[in-house]
């Protein structure tokens, strides 16, 4: 399978991950080398398996409805980029 | 007493023959002088890690000491440690001071142990070499001119270095065994779910899994019992009793019954490596055990479903580098989505980059059942092939590594050449299986790893086969540059 610059442009924008015009052709060129290694599963006979998402098939542990963690606001502000008012800061996304 | 193993530093400090302070003194002052040939350290903390060692000395005096108290050990900086930064080897998290503790590391501190400091790590525990790190790679101490493995690199370098006696490391694909293997120290990877992932910063969630490296089975066997048990903060921990990891090291190898698998022995394997695994199973089989061949029908899906699988689940959980809540932030953002995709551009490092895109490709519209699922549904079948053997065998044994450390750079530009470095410890992981590498002997004057793969839960089995191995050879005694590391 290869893939082009434009489909690894429009992953890159999924991924929000901006790659430079010099960057791109090599970008593109490795991962179309690690797809092509893994597109040697296609090969592989999988009818009738249940895909495994746990090594263990455990399933989601549930605990009782409460609060158990303290309020750490100021701890958490303290370690951030911008903040204000004791709120993120993030540049303006409504006009 | 740099060269004594945490078994043998818990007796010593017991019985009074020299303090914490001394011995996290001791090792403080080798890093200092010594480091900068391995840089196996991103941080350390040398106030609070002598403040740690005051307390422990207080507790011990006390009659209150655990089997850990006292011992200074370095941590993957993939833990994250209250007050202290853990950049995950990455400039994304390169200011990131976390305002809590990993549960391991919070295990630890309970149980009186010292942080010496963080350890190197390839970004984001993406690499088998290193070189990945925003620091620069660390170096093999058996020879500084070829990579410590990865990514759990800077703590094996650390202690083969004997800059501290253990360490912690993690393992999503071979991260604690690979790195174990070339740098001559034994590093065990639980099964997944026995020791907490909380506040071990996640790569691929289904796979990572916390683990010691020492330079004994013994010492891994003392560290797995701080580490290991359920945490009802992390849903994926497993609630199976922990049994004491000391208790059976010494059981007899009589009748234990090991399976070779074919395909870790065919092509591919350097011939010397070849060789010194022959004979590390030469030793167990006059110890008592029995060799029988058994097959993993499909371990060539090893590689593809682990670089579909590992990818989707990092691409996911690397979603949180924002920019916004902590970490990097680019300068002066033009808009919310120039500040996500430029803080992402320069926060993170081309191999983690080359992840995030295959992860985002390989879960996107359209193709999700041709990649994901269809990954998940190998993933069962290579599960299935180690659950088959282990009806007729006790463990599986061979090769941790196609061949001794490679040099620096000699992969750094090829990916694909560098994930089959893992051919032989990507299963493990995809199964949910423990698996230990223990040093086997030297090849071009690197040392060797010998692979010890359990059934669920099977540690305490393979910590017992490594220790009775250890005791019947001496690879695990060896340090590197004899005499600079001697007094």
């Amino acid at each position: 399978m290869t893939i082009a610059q434009d489909d690894i442009e429009k992953i890159a924008e999924l991924a929000r991950i901006r790659i430079s015009g010099e960057e791109i052709g090599e970008v593109t060129q490795r991962i179309t080398e690690i797809l092509q290694m893994v597109d040697t599963l296609q090969a592989a006979d999988t009818s009738n398996v249940e895909p495994m998402a746990n090594p263990l098939d455990a399933t989601q542990q549930l605990r009782a409805d409460e609060v158990t963690e303290l309020n750490r606001r100021d701890d958490f502000l303290a370690i951030a980029p911008a903040v204000e008012d004791g709120l993120f800061l993030v540049p303006r996304v409504i006009e | 007493m740099h060269n004594h193993t945490v078994s043998q530093l818990s007796q010593g400090l017991r019985e009074g023959s020299y303090s914490s302070v001394e011995v996290t003194r001791n090792y403080l002052e080798r890093i200092a002088r010594l480091d900068e040939r391995y840089n196996a350290f991103i941080s350390v903390d040398e106030t609070a890690a002598l403040a740690a060692a005051e307390a422990a000395d207080a507790r011990i005096a006390g009659g209150d000491a655990a089997p850990l108290t006292g011992i200074p050990l370095a941590h993957k900086d993939i833990f994250c440690t209250k007050g202290m930064k853990t950049s995950c080897g990455s400039r994304m998290l390169d200011n990131f001071v976390p305002p809590y503790d990993a549960t391991v590391i919070e295990r630890f501190r309970s149980a009186g142990s010292i942080i010496l400091g963080k350890t190197n790590m390839d970004e984001f525990a993406m690499g088998s070499s290193n070189e990945s790190s925003y620091y620069g790679a660390a170096r093999n101490p058996w020879n500084t001119g070829c990579v410590p493995g990865g990514s759990s690199g800077g703590s094996a370098a650390a202690v083969a270095a004997l800059l501290a006696p253990a360490a912690t490391g993690t393992d999503t694909g071979g991260s604690i065994r690979q790195p174990a293997a070339f740098c001559g120290i034994t590093g065990l990877k639980p099964t997944y779910g026995r020791v907490s992932r909380l506040g071990m910063i996640a790569f691929a969630s289904s796979l990572d899994q916390g683990g010691p490296m020492a330079r004994t089975a013994e010492d891994c066997a003392l560290m797995l019992n701080t580490m290991a048990g359920h945490d009802p903060r992390d849903s994926t921990s497993s609630d199976v009793p922990v049994e004491d990891y000391t208790a059976g090291l010494e059981k007899s190898l009589e009748g234990l019954r090991i399976g070779l698998p074919d395909a870790y022995f065919g092509e591919g394997l350097d011939s010397a490596t070849g060789e010194c695994i022959h004979l590390a199973l030469k030793e167990l089989e006059a110890l008592g055990a029995t060799l029988t061949a058994v097959s993993l029908p499909h371990s060539e899906l090893t590689i593809p479903t682990y670089y579909i699988v590992a990818p989707a689940e990092a691409s996911t959980n690397l979603s949180r580098y924002d920019g916004v809540r902590y970490g990097h932030r680019c300068a002066d953002p033009a808009d919310l989505h120039d500040l996500y995709t430029r803080t992402r551009e320069e926060g993170f490092g081309d191999e983690v980059k080359r992840r995030i895109l295959i992860g985002t490709y390989a879960l996107s519209a359209g193709y999700y059942d041709a990649y994901y699922k269809k990954a998940q549904q190998a993933r069962r079948l290579i599960r299935q092939d180690f659950l088959d053997c282990f009806q007729s065998v006790d463990i599986i044994a061979g090769p941790t590594t196609p061949g001794p450390a490679f040099a620096l750079g000699a992969k750094d530009n090829d990916p694909v050449s560098m994930y089959l470095e893992d051919v032989y410890t990507l299963a493990v992981n995809l199964a949910g299986l423990p698996g230990m590498s223990l040093p086997a002997g030297f090849v071009q004057d690197k040392p060797i790893g010998l692979q010890l793969i359990g059934p669920h839960f099977g540690e305490g089995r393979l910590l017992n086969v490594a220790h009775r191995f250890q005791q019947a050879t001496d690879w695990h005694t060896r340090t590197p540059g004899v005499g600079e590391h001697v007094a």
